[in-house]
């Protein structure tokens, strides 16, 4: 592999001066899992690979009790997020994405915030996190910054950040009462694969359990970047919500998405999965309403 | 870059100088000697490079040495006994056929020892969860499948010769 300096800040004040003073010769690195391959494929050639593994405070996973915020810090391995009777519990949608990122070996030092900053139109940890409102906390040489994680994503690889910036934690506000979530990495095999489709859906339910307040539906791979069918959302807002419902908002969902063809797979086949999978995950999230 | 670190290898204390740019793959094979740790894509992919840190199953191909220090290495070496007595696990992936060329062996093992540590009775679902991310051209996974599940139910003793098992139906 290309020979590069390991610096080991303690701090983000320090990584920021670090990659400040080294400028395009820099890169950060969490888990290493995109980096490390890019450099060993001869896409990546950094003189200084700057790590933020061992800034405690990057690592943290909370609910603020007072607040009802959920905390994730960038550093957080999908590993944890799995592991946390939180996130299996309160926040299945997140919970069903990360355990099928790449495998055991990936999950234990891959990081939520590395696969947001990658943005790649395939990250599983973003679709969830979308469907979540989610927010983005990020701290560089202009201060700390903030934005909503749909805003994040510009293009394939590309995001917001601007040079020296460190993405630092994920906000997701609190949930309604009667919240339902589900995701699904649609693919050949769930595991060690990029999906050809990824699908998130949150609904929140009134207290009748019945009519829609809330909904959300993130998809992955259907567009450049990370999505939500914001028309499909409309139209289940108000309604009360069976099975076809769910049926007409993954059709409408389908027109919205921008799929594309890849070697992974055709467009038309995308579009009637995106409806099928709407579909079947808003019905899951009823399924897991009724059982909270 | 060049720094020292200190970390324990198979219970043994090391200390020494690394590279930066060396992958704990590369420190295993090609400076420790050490070549049960086996290199197949080098990019995550296969789970041949598979080694635990700490408590942790991991792709030594893409973890950087430096990352090591202060840590505990447990690789394919350190489980048989010093006298030549496999760890049951072995025992139980030689017994059952979860072995034909040994490429993916030492992988398959180590991440079904990280498995074993965390939960010593795993489903058959679990294990297979938790293998995923180590392939094998050989086998057709059933095999190591019941390797692994033969340690959780029989409790590490009286393993006897199988030579062929089809998946029991849960
Ligand atoms: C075998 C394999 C399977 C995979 N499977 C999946 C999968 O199923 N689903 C999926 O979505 N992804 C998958 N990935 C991609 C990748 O592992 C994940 O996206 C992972 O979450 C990246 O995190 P990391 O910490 O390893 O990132 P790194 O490689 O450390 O960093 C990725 C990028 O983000 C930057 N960066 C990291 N953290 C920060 C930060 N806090 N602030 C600013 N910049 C930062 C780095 O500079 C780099 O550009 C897979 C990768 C491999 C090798
Ligand atoms: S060699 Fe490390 S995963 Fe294949
Ligand atoms: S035994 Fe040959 S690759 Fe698994």
């Amino acid at each position: 592999m290309k020979k590069f300096t390991y610096l080991i800040p303690k701090s983000t004040d320090e990584a920021i001066s670090m990659h400040e003073s080294h400028g395009k010769r820099a890169k950060y690195i969490a888990g290493g899992t995109d980096v490390i391959v890019k450099i060993k494929e001869g896409k990546l050639s950094p003189d200084y690979l700057i790590s933020l593994k061992h800034i405690t405070s990057l690592n943290q996973l909370a609910l603020n009790k007072e607040t009802g915020k959920l905390h994730i810090g960038a550093l957080v391995t999908h590993g944890m997020l799995e592991e946390s009777s939180l996130i299996r519990t309160q926040y299945p949608i997140l919970h069903d994405a990360v355990t099928n990122i790449g495998s055991v070996q990936i999950r234990n030092v891959a990081t939520i915030g590395g696969n947001l900053v990658n943005a790649v139109p395939s990250a599983d940890g973003a679709i969830p996190l979308i469907a979540l409102d989610a927010k983005v906390e990020f701290y560089g040489p202009k201060g700390e910054q903030s934005e909503d994680l749909i805003r994040f994503f510009l293009g394939p690889g590309q995001n917001i950040l601007e040079r020296s910036e460190i993405l630092t934690e994920i906000t997701v506000p609190p949930l309604l009462p009667n919240t339902g979530s589900a995701y699904i990495k649609f693919g050949r095999r769930a595991a060690m694969e990029l999906p050809l489709l990824g699908v998130g859906v949150l609904l929140s339910l009134d207290e009748d359990l019945k009519h829609c307040v809330k909904a959300r539906i993130g998809l992955g791979v259907a567009a450049p970047t990370p999505m939500r069918a914001m028309e499909a959302e409309q139209f289940l807002t108000g309604k009360a919500i069976d099975e076809d419902m769910a049926s007409e908002a993954g059709r409408i969902a389908a027109k919205e998405s921008r799929v594309r063809d890849s070697i992974r797979g055709v467009a038309w086949y995308r579009r009637e999965m995106v409806s099928v999978l709407v579909k079947r995950m808003g019905l899951m999230c009823l399924e897991r309403i009724r059982d909270l | 870059m060049e720094r020292d670190v200190k970390f324990l290898l198979n219970g043994n204390e090391i200390k020494m100088k690394i590279k930066d740019h060396w992958t704990l793959l590369y420190l295993l094979r090609e400076e420790l000697d050490l070549m049960g740790t086996k290199e197949g894509c080098g990019s995550g992919e296969c789970g041949a490079c598979t080694v635990i840190v700490n408590k942790d199953a991991v792709n030594s191909c893409l973890y950087l040495a430096a990352e090591i220090d202060g840590k505990e290495i447990q690789t394919i070496e350190g489980l048989a006994s010093s006298d030549g007595t496999l760890h049951p696990l072995q025992k139980s992936f030689v017994e059952n056929g979860g072995i034909q060329c040994g490429f993916c062996s030492p992988g398959m093992i180590m991440s079904a020892k990280a498995l074993l540590n965390e939960n010593q009775n795993p489903t058959t679902e679990e294990i297979k969860h938790a293998l995923a991310g180590n392939i094998c051209r050989c086998t057709g996974y059933i095999q190591i499948i019941d390797s692994v599940r033969a340690v959780t139910s029989t409790g590490n003793e009286g393993i006897e010769v199988v030579a062929w098992k089809t998946e029991e139906k849960p």
